[in-house]
């Protein structure tokens, strides 16, 4: 990219440029200066810094052009220009009637996408009138205990016109097959139903900790499931491979990208091992990342992402669909990043990392309501996280030209950084017998909990400032924003409708149909195909999942993975 | 040179998140008291049965589900069942100021919201715990 000459011209100044700055160095402005992953920072980046930067070729074959392997700088030829990337925000709460009511709101405020947060008695199998439910019921997201519940969140939306996103794992089969069910009472053909399931198990045995089944048995639902979509839902995002999690478990941005696409590779490899063409799954394979507060660590690691993703499945697995090389994803901003003090300083925190995932090239987008660390987000709130975006695309004119940071000497430096960085823990992943070993074995969740900790130091010890928690702080703050409470009339109401929708079913058609998913369960045919069949008969999502538990059995986290650091 | 301090750490409820309550065990740890953590997905009885067992001097609990005022007063009473109302009860998550005040009234010796120091609840635990002992 640069002549000989150049570079060695660079090198003399260099030399006498640092001679100067020495004088200067002595006094810091900060005792270290370091990334939000305690990554220490050159002061200084030139073309010198950058990779292949005597080399013309490593422009064509690393960096290249957006569109083109190995997309380094975008999945698509025109980006933004063609289209913003969708405005998606998450939200979910209490009953079904109340969230699609957030729904029809978020709609009309010019969303674009919808995104459906559940709460944690549907995230782990249980119906909403379990014991174990208890006080959780519509908490930190809608209960969805059978169809019927899914008929309403959805009641007056078009499925034929709505990209739906639902995070959900464990129990992601019974979500998808319920919305699929509405879908034809809707009259719309699967062909049409458009959206993301997240779908993986992976991170939550690593990460989030929502899981139900041991590692095997899940990971046959999701290809299960992978398969059904190849054929019947081609437009279904089967997986949404997901970073978010691990990072907001306290990981590194190396740790997030590497973990993340590792896990990834393994879906990758259990759909080729269960006969699956690599290119009819993986076009619908999409990635989901966090954009945390360190600015540019965030854009290099999407960049990174993108080349990674597309080397490995060209290469590797031996894709020959362009579609299937491309590291599509979606990005929310860091929930662990935001204070409970002085919150309304959330909001610059947001605006700058969603800017970070624009300038990354996310496809999608959500950002955090101001309010997320005190509860669930206030109307307000999430109008004025929505606006952060709608702001970012209409007034900074960020978007008008490609992936614009590339060629920065400092951000292909960093770009490049994160790439070896990642390939070296794919290393030490397959040296310790691959991602399942690894999670059996405590590996990733050590690694999380060590960084975690350490962040934690970092800012106890002053080395790190967050401002309004350790530095700059208003002695006696008093919270001033309205806080969302969920009634507890939500749970009782949800019981009772639980309890109504079991009574009134035809008893005869859901005991077949569960018979016929323990079967398969035992067996070797398609879950997905069995839940479906479930789910027409309205049975619920807890008596699924207690079959499922008592086939297949739960899963217990290992001893080595509750290791603090 | 006093005994020990001993903490049993806990996440009840159906909630996963265990950065913080790993966080705030590796604190504990480092500043030389003695840490049991039970993991995930324990119930009000197992905890309770625990930290008797673990003979504790404080019991933490980790929510970040919203479902802390239904499993705070559960473990309260099952303390009460238990006889076991000396050992010191304290959380910490994602807890509103008014179920934070209702907690701390209700029996919960300290609920520590976001962004608190690790050094504070363990300055805390110290000051709480050699009260009692006297």
């Amino acid at each position: 990219m640069y002549s000989k000459n150049l570079l060695e011209k660079l090198k003399a100044r260099l030399a006498k440029w640092n001679e100067t700055a020495e004088k200067t160095r002595q006094k810091k402005s900060k005792p270290r200066f370091f990334t939000v992953s305690s990554v220490d920072i050159d002061e200084l980046y030139t073309p010198r810094s950058v990779k292949g930067a005597d080399n013309d070729q490593y422009y064509l074959d690393h960096i290249g052009l957006p569109g083109e392997y190995p997309y380094t700088r975008g999945v698509h030829h025109t980006m933004y220009r063609t289209r913003l990337w969708t405005m998606r925000q998450f939200a979910g709460m209490g009953t079904p009637r109340q969230t699609n009511e957030r729904f029809k709101y978020i709609l009309k405020s010019g969303g674009t996408g919808l995104s459906t947060a559940f709460d944690l008695p549907t995230l782990m199998g249980y119906d909403s009138d379990h014991i174990r439910s208890l006080g959780e019921v519509g908490k930190c997201g809608v209960a969805v205990d059978s169809l019927a519940d899914m008929e309403i969140l959805f009641d007056g939306i078009d499925l034929s016109r709505v990209s739906t996103s639902m995070t959900i794992n464990s129990s992601a089969s019974m979500a998808l097959a319920f919305y699929l069910c509405v879908a034809e009472k809707q009259g719309v053909p699967f062909e049409q139903v458009r959206g993301t399931l997240q779908n993986d198990i992976l991170k939550e045995y690593i990460a989030q900790k929502e899981f139900i089944f041991p590692p095997k048995p899940s990971i046959r639902l999701i290809t299960d499931m992978m398969e059904y979509c190849t054929k019947n839902v081609p437009q279904w995002n089967t997986i949404s491979i997901s970073g978010y999690h691990i990072r907001e478990a306290g990981a590194t941005a190396v740790q997030e990208l590497a973990f993340t696409l590792a896990d990834g590779f393994q879906y990758v490899e259990s759909a080729i091992e269960a006969g699956q063409d690599v290119d009819e799954f993986a076009p619908r394979l999409s990635y989901f990342f966090n954009a945390h507060s360190d600015f540019f660590e965030e854009i290099a690691k999407y960049r990174a992402a993108r080349r990674i993703v597309a080397k490995r499945m060209k290469h590797k697995y031996g894709a020959k669909d362009e579609r299937s090389w491309l590291c599509r994803f979606h990005t929310q901003t860091a929930g662990c990043s935001l204070t409970a003090q002085q919150p309304e300083n959330n909001i610059v925190r947001v605006a700058l990392q969603a800017l970070s995932g624009v300038l990354g090239g996310t496809q999608s987008l959500h950002t955090n309501s101001m309010d997320e660390t005190l509860a669930l987000p206030s109307e307000k709130a999430v109008k004025i996280a929505l606006r952060t975006q709608q702001i970012i695309a209409h007034e900074s004119g960020v978007g008008n030209t490609i992936d614009p940071l590339a060629g920065s000497y400092f951000v292909e430096a960093l770009t490049d950084k994160m790439e070896a960085e990642a390939e070296a823990y794919f290393e030490e992943i397959e040296r310790r017998g691959g991602v399942l070993e690894c999670i059996e074995e405590g590996f990733f969740q050590r690694e999380i909990a060590r960084s975690a900790y350490r962040f934690q130091r970092e800012i106890e010890e002053e080395q790190r400032i967050i401002v309004g928690v350790n530095d700059y702080i208003d002695e006696g703050e008093e919270i001033d924003i309205p806080v969302l409470k969920i009634d507890k009339q939500v749970e009782v109401d949800q019981v009772a409708f639980v309890q109504k929708v079991r009574a009134e079913r035809d008893e005869a058609a859901v005991k077949a149909a569960l018979a016929k998913l323990r079967e398969v369960a035992r067996g070797s045919g398609n879950t997905f195909e069995a839940i479906l069949d479930c789910s027409r008969a309205y049975g619920t999502l807890g008596e699924m999942c207690d079959l499922l538990r008592e086939e297949w059995g739960e899963y217990v986290e290992p001893p080595s993975a509750m290791v603090a650091s | 040179m006093p005994d020990k301090i001993r903490v049993l750490l806990a996440k009840p409820g159906l909630d996963g998140h265990d950065r913080g309550i790993k966080v705030i065990a590796a604190a504990f740890r480092d500043a030389g008291m003695e840490v049991i953590y039970t993991g995930l997905r324990q119930t009000p009885p197992m905890i309770v049965d625990a930290a008797v067992q673990e003979d504790v001097d404080a019991i933490g609990i980790s929510i970040l589900s919203g479902a802390h005022m239904t499993l705070f007063p559960a473990i309260l009473e099952e303390m009460k069942a238990k006889d076991a109302e000396d050992i010191l009860l304290f959380g910490g998550g994602i807890i509103p100021e008014e179920d934070k005040q209702e907690l701390e009234k209700i029996g919960v010796a300290k609920i520590f919201t976001p962004g608190t120091p690790t050094e504070e609840a363990i300055q805390f635990l110290r000051r709480t715990i050699a009260e009692r002992k006297k």
